[in-house]
């Protein structure tokens, strides 16, 4: 299990640190001197959700791989927020390249320090949603395919958000975007469109493949960890909220996570070599109303009268994923 | 420098670019009032004292507490924690067990032999304190940390007054009360016991000023018509006398009354030999004024009940009950219903009243209701004549332990700024920590630990305590289950959940600042503060 039942401690293994624990169970976050690999001054709108998650994750990989490391970054929000030439907020080893071909530049940086005799020094891939599931799917697919040694970490808030809000490949039903306005019949995204990378990645049997939230960091870290254990090629995906395009409040980045990781809608699980280890249970259950009503871009189901069946549809695509991933069971 | 080929621009970082220009609202951090020493009549700064005993620091944890009570170990067996009522974890499963830590912190310290070593200077005056009850004692031990020097009569052979003489020893056991009033006098406290009081006016002389706490202990009567063959007896009577000599009340008892007195003497009356102890009481059991858990004690150790019922006249060894109504107003009247009952004593549980004759001839003292007034500086209309607990009005607390307690701390606050000529006015407590500003997310799912109970074969032969003790396992984790509601104990989700770095973590016990050069104000550490410690204020611009 990734959250691992400790004595009780007043707030458990659910906040970032915790007085009462040793210092070496505490997490990275936790630590006065963490890297801080995302430093102060980024231009990530209030309550970013991805800058967040990718200080959370690249801090965790840059203490497994005890420094050396070297971060390849797709374009995208993370790579224009971060890194307007010529100043960066990137406190790691970092290359740029283009949207599409991260996890091939990434293939190639690991084939290159193979070439130096210097496998010490470990490989991250990293973007947005739409730079991974869209635009560089072929480059990662080939990546996974080939099990070059590279963990590669997708930051999925589920649109185009640096241009603007477009729909993407992962981009949820209902959901409104620039490109799929809130008109219509079915207002938002159709249904039955998009992809989940994330199942994709464990049909290519490759070493390890993970999902995890910014709203649960010891599990996020747990499973950065548990990735860089391994060699080959490695999948996270990382559920980061964006206040932007999501249309939500800037303080409710965390909370929205936690709710779409407790209604159901977003499971929270880690494979290896393309099959399920563990999954981490709901553990306050809630409809997917709480999810949905507090994020603007689903303002359109709650108008008068309110959407109750795509509501229902939505809840109907929760309650699968309870079943499928076994995310509830049941207690008394 | 000589910069690396295509190259024309050093790399510059990102700190250069001040984000906090963003921001419209600032976090800021805040100490907000719990609502546990809110209602604390003895006014205890709760979730400091836990705050040690979460971590196992029980000596500071049991400093923290005696900075404002004296009496950890009996509290934490007799106080009826108004702090439990009103603990927000309530709200999220079982309120904190507060009392059941507080008597392992008591009881840890007499253990280990903890004492309070007094550090102020001595001042030179001198303060008689009336009275060796909760009021009196507590007074007495704040007086004596402040610097002065403290003489309590009372007119007991022992110290503790209703600790000792009202409260049975199945609730506490008199070993407690005497290590906690001993390391009282250890303090330097002197003590003149098996003494009366008469006349306040003429043995005031030489003290530079007095507290006055003789407590409530002339039982109430009600006139009831009564045979010659008829045993009368006051539960304050009845309860006192048990500390020496038992009286005899024969096997079947009648209380008559509905407060905590009431179920005293109606359980005492068991431990004593009574086959059959009921409790008569002219209202319905929601209106008794004794508490629910006194109640269902007297329950199971099988004392009976008969509510909406008085006591219409006693004779021999049979009394008559009249069943009553209640009226719309909740008035009970007589139905003309009568009902016979055995009893071979009748036990008058009727309420207390002050005796304060020995305020005879004191000029500018006021009574009122039997009662003597005071001002909010627990002062009576004599200048240097404070007074408190049981003889002061309801108003200022209600009569309990614990709010007799908090009268002698209060009291003794006033009465050194008296003797020292200035004012004592404490900062008013900052605004409360309600639960809807915390988020409980955070805790995790822990029920409460109760603490054991005697068996009851036990409970109605023996006058041993009734209530067990926590082991130091269960009070740590009891412990732990606080939510530290409105004040930080530095969990770090500030410091991890800011996506602008902008937290700055100070270090093991000194907290956080907040670096507003890149603060965006998104307020993520605010909602994710579980203890509702932070809050955003708007931006002067």
């Amino acid at each position: 299990m990734p959250a691992q039942q400790i004595k009780f401690y007043q707030t458990g293994s659910l906040v970032v640190g915790n007085r009462l624990l040793d210092p070496d169970k505490r997490t990275v976050q936790a630590d006065t001197h963490r890297p801080n690999a995302l430093t102060s001054g980024h231009r990530a709108c209030q309550g970013c959700g991805e800058a967040l998650g990718a200080r959370y994750a690249v801090d965790a990989a840059i203490r497994a791989a005890e420094g050396r490391m070297v971060v390849v970054n797709a374009t995208g929000c993370l790579e224009v927020f971060s890194t307007p030439y010529p100043e960066t907020s990137w406190q790691v080893a970092w290359i740029h390249s283009l949207f599409g071909n991260a996890p091939a530049v990434a293939t190639g940086v690991a084939a290159a320090l193979k070439a130096k005799g210097r496998t010490d020094v470990r490989v991250v891939g990293q973007g947005g949603d739409g730079g991974t599931v869209d635009i560089g799917f072929a480059c990662l697919s080939g990546m996974f395919e080939r099990n070059d040694d590279v963990l590669y970490i997708c930051y999925d808030n589920q649109a185009y958000m640096n241009t603007g809000v477009q729909r993407s490949g992962a981009t949820p039903p209902a959901a409104r975007t620039m490109t799929t306005q809130a008109v219509g019949d079915e207002p938002g995204n159709p249904f039955g469109q998009g992809k989940n990378v994330p199942l994709i990645a464990m049909a290519h049997e490759i070493p390890y493949v993970a999902t995890a939230t910014v709203a649960d960091l010891r599990d996020l870290e747990y499973k950065v960890r548990r990735a860089m254990e391994f060699r080959g090629a490695r999948y996270l995906h990382v559920l980061v909220p964006c206040p932007l395009g999501w249309a939500t409040a800037s303080c409710d980045t965390i909370k929205v996570a936690r709710l779409a990781k407790e209604s159901g809608l977003f499971p929270v699980f880690e494979a290896e070599s393309g099959e399920i280890t563990s999954v981490s249970p709901i553990r306050r259950r809630v409809p997917v109303e709480e999810y949905l009503k507090i994020q603007g871009r689903y303002a359109h189901l709650f108008g008068d009268p309110p959407r109750t069946d795509v509501i229902a549809a939505i809840q109907a695509m929760a309650d699968r994923n309870i079943r499928r991933f076994r995310l509830w069971t049941e207690v008394d | 420098m000589e910069k690396p080929f295509a190259i024309t621009l050093e790399t510059g970082s990102s700190l250069a670019n001040k984000t906090g220009a963003w921001r419209t609202e600032r976090p800021v951090y805040v100490t907000r009032t719990p609502p546990c020493s809110r209602n604390c009549p003895a006014g205890e700064n709760v979730r400091g004292w836990l705050y040690h005993a979460e971590s196992g620091d029980y000596e500071t944890a049991w400093r923290t507490l005696m900075a404002d009570n004296p009496f950890p170990a009996i509290m934490g067996r007799v106080c009826y924690h108004p702090c439990q009522t009103a603990c927000n974890r309530g709200r999220l499963d079982e309120a904190v067990g507060i009392n059941a830590v507080e008597r392992f912190l008591g009881d840890e310290a007499i253990r280990r032999g903890w004492t309070v070593p007094v550090e102020a200077e001595p001042s030179g005056r001198r303060v008689l304190v009336v009275g060796a009850g909760p009021a009196g004692l507590s007074a007495a031990y704040h007086l004596t940390l402040l610097g002065h020097a403290v003489t309590v009569v009372d007119s007991a052979e022992a110290p503790g007054g209703m600790m000792r003489y009202g409260i049975p020893r199945y609730r506490l056991p008199r070993d407690v009360l005497d290590a906690e009033v001993g390391r009282i006098a250890d303090m330097g406290v002197t003590f003149e016991l098996g003494r009366t009081v008469t006349n306040l006016r003429d043995e005031m002389r030489g003290y530079d000023a007095v507290f006055l706490a003789v407590g409530a202990h002339v039982g109430r009567r009600a006139y009831i018509p009564a045979g010659d063959s008829a045993r009368i007896l006051d539960a304050i009577r009845v309860l006192r006398d048990t500390e020496n000599e038992p009286p005899r009340l024969g096997r079947r008892v009648v209380v008559y009354g509905g407060g905590n007195t009431a179920m005293d003497a109606a359980r005492t009356a068991r431990r004593l030999g009574a086959t059959d102890a009921v409790v008569v009481y002219r209202r319905t059991r929601d209106r008794m004024p004794a508490h629910d858990f006194e109640v269902e004690e007297a329950l199971e150790e099988g004392v009976r009940m008969k509510w909406l019922s008085t006591i219409a006249r006693a004779d021999g060894e049979k009394i008559v009950i009249e069943r009553m109504r209640l009226d719309e107003t909740g008035f009970p009247q007589p139905t003309g219903e009568y009902e016979e009952l055995a009893a071979d004593t009748v036990v008058l549980a009727l309420g207390q009243e002050p005796d304060l004759s020995l305020l005879d001839g004191l000029p500018g003292v006021e009574l009122e209701n039997g009662v003597v007034k005071v001002g909010e500086n627990l002062m009576t209309g004599c200048p240097g004549v404070f007074a408190g607990g049981d003889i002061v009005p309801a108003e200022l607390g209600g009569r309990t332990v614990t709010v007799a307690v908090g009268h002698g701390r209060t009291a003794a606050r006033h009465i050194d700024a008296w003797l020292r000529d200035t004012e004592y006015r404490p900062a008013p407590p900052p605004p409360p920590a309600t639960f809807d500003l915390l988020n409980t997310w955070y805790f995790s799912d822990a029920p409460a630990r109760l603490r054991p109970r005697l068996d009851l074969a036990r409970r109605v032969t023996t006058f041993d305590e009734v209530q067990g003790g926590l082991d130091e396992d269960t009070a740590l984790f009891e412990a732990r289950r606080c939510m530290s509601c409105g004040d930080c104990f530095e969990c770090d989700n500030c410091y991890g959940v800011c996506p602008d770095n902008a937290i700055v973590k100070l270090g093991p016990g000194k907290r956080f600042a907040i670096d507003y050069d890149y603060c965006k104000g998104c307020g993520l550490c605010v909602a994710e503060c579980p203890a509702g410690a932070i809050m955003m204020v708007p931006e002067q611009t």
